[in-house]
């Protein structure tokens, strides 16, 4: 039996997310306790015996076991979810009442109530979202430093302080409740935004396409497409971005693992089933007057997916489309890709024009593609010695072993004149 | 071939669900490696990790325990087979525990001599 691709990490956000529910929000860290408990045991217990055919059920009823341990050890020493307190305080109502939390009904709603309950009001929008990876999506403190290009210390500092809110509410977010729902439906998305571009773009040095996390933001996303009040044309494009960033992944990686970027493609390679719901789903979300981050980059991607080559693409348009991006999300990153946009659609010195104007280029220092992207227009421009100097400082900063190939790649195309010594 | 116990010592509980995941691949692949060379002898048995009971003395005392530092749990044990207790040791190099903080204890099981 083999385990699916990041399964622990998933059963993780589904164990903490019903652990929680049932020891109350104050007792986050006695949920997180039982899960890693769970997978020390799974890990334990397998090697031996092999994955069992169920691993999923294995660790929910391992998990299940020890709250239930937990619980009527120290029945009385413990504040429960106000709720639930009553039910877990008599030994008649204690196990038909985690029997029926550990439901598969019941933890899809607390993974709901969790998601909600991480973006509470009093986090900035950061914090809810480190939060959301950390306990929702199974993300250790590094894992999502490296999605945010972020440090440890700085994650680590959000995440403890965002726990310590999320003990100090009291209790979980109240999922019934309509004028809520909707207040925090916006951190929601944005959380879910950032995990699949972690996924897409995979900064962490384990892999470079993690489809199955870009799957997984999906995954959550359909959780919010599911409950009318959940379902707003942001949530559509929000998702039809995601179908139509996802379409591409097939053709990301060439059949010797190398990353291709999107100018290298097999388009044929596409899922063309993914860019017809994210197209139909795009056409939902214009239903309303608001234009999201989400409709603009959904916008752009559709460009993309249905131009058959980079040379039919509709340059200007993505162009514009970055310009109205950029209008909602001044950052970086953006302007580094409407840069790329520029040059495509005007030529590499006008990319590399802009590329110099980028406000706040200084946050781009580290990242291995601002590097890539100058030396993609010097080449372009015909000066394959700086071009390779750029190269250079992108394979020094690339985080895994295909995108070193890939920056390797580039190098060598510039020619091989000596490496600078460092 | 001489038979040795492999014990595994050492709990990690500070990795993360990807690194669990990662390091029980880890595992797999090294038992099934072990086991096409021939070493395994018995793949053995996981220990439970936190309960226990220790009998001790002529008083037949029974203690729980042994409650020992994450480090220090032994969380399993398999039987080898191998050359002599240098190669034994080699191949106790492998082991993914090794890679989290664990350690492998390598006794050889004692032979009755004819």
């Amino acid at each position: 039996m083999e385990l699916s691709e990041h399964l622990f990490r998933r059963e993780a956000g589904r164990m903490v997310a019903t652990l929680t529910r049932i020891f109350g929000s104050d007792n986050l860290a006695l949920a997180e306790d039982v899960v890693q408990d769970a997978f020390c045991r799974a890990l334990e217990v397998w090697r031996f015996r092999g994955v069992p055919e169920n691993p999923s059920a294995w660790l929910m009823t391992t998990a299940k076991n020890r709250a239930l341990d937990l619980l009527r050890r120290h029945r009385t020493a413990r504040t429960y979810e106000p709720e639930l307190g009553r039910m877990l305080k008599s030994e008649w109502t204690l196990a038909p009442t985690v029997e029926e939390r550990f439901s598969d009904n019941a933890v899809e709603d607390d993974q709901l109530r969790m998601m909600f309950s991480c973006c509470h009001p009093r986090l900035p929008d950061e914090a809810q979202v480190a939060l959301m990876l950390n306990i929702l999506c199974g993300f250790s403190v590094d894992e999502v430093a490296a999605a945010f290009m972020s440090s440890h210390a700085a994650i680590e500092k959000r995440v403890t302080r965002a726990k310590k809110v999320l003990a100090g509410s009291g209790k979980l977010f109240d999922i019934a409740n309509a004028s809520d729902f909707s207040k925090r439906l916006p951190a929601v998305q944005r959380a879910l935004y950032l995990l699949f571009n972690e996924g897409y773009h995979g900064a962490s040095p384990e892999a470079a396409v993690r489809a199955d996390l870009c799957h997984e933001a999906m995954r959550l996303a359909a959780l919010l497409l599911e409950r009318p009040l959940s379902a707003t044309p942001v949530t559509h494009a929000l998702s039809a971005l995601m179908c139509l960033d996802a379409a591409r992944l097939p053709a990301r990686v060439d059949g010797a693992g190398n990353l291709t970027s999107l100018f290298d493609q097999d388009r044929s390679l596409w899922d063309r089933q993914l860019i017809a719901e994210g197209l139909k789903l795009l056409e939902l979300s214009a239903a309303g007057p608001e234009l999201s981050e989400y409709h603009l980059e959904a916008a752009i991607a559709s460009v993309h997916a249905m131009a058959r080559s980079v040379e039919e693409t509709d340059w200007g348009q993505i162009v514009s489309l970055y310009d109205e991006l950029l209008a909602i999300r001044p950052s970086p990153v953006v302007a580094l890709n409407r840069a790329i946009a520029i040059a495509q659609h005007q030529g590499p010195e006008r990319g590399l024009e802009e590329i110099r104007r980028v406000a706040n280029a200084d946050r781009l220092g580290n990242y291995p593609f601002y590097h890539a992207a100058l030396g993609e227009f010097e080449l372009r421009s015909g000066r394959d010695k700086i071009a390779r100097e750029h190269f250079i400082i992108a394979l020094a900063l690339a985080r895994n072993p295909m995108e070193q190939k890939f920056f390797k790649q580039r190098m060598d195309v510039c020619g091989d004149s000596a490496p600078p010594r460092a | 071939m001489s038979e040795f116990a492999f014990l595994y010592r050492g709990r990690d509980t500070t990795a993360s669900p990807e690194q669990m995941q990662k390091t029980m691949e880890k595992w797999r692949a090294w038992f099934a490696e072990l086991s096409a060379k021939g070493h395994i002898k018995d793949i053995g048995h996981p220990l439970e990790p936190t309960t226990g009971k220790v009998v001790k003395s002529k008083q037949k005392a029974v203690i729980d325990g042994p409650f020992a530092e994450a480090k220090d749990v032994v969380g399993g044990f398999t039987l080898i087979e191998a050359r002599d207790l240098d190669q034994a040791a080699e191949l106790a190099k492998g082991c993914p525990i090794l890679e989290v903080g664990g350690s492998v204890e390598v006794r050889p099981i004692q032979k009755l001599s004819m």
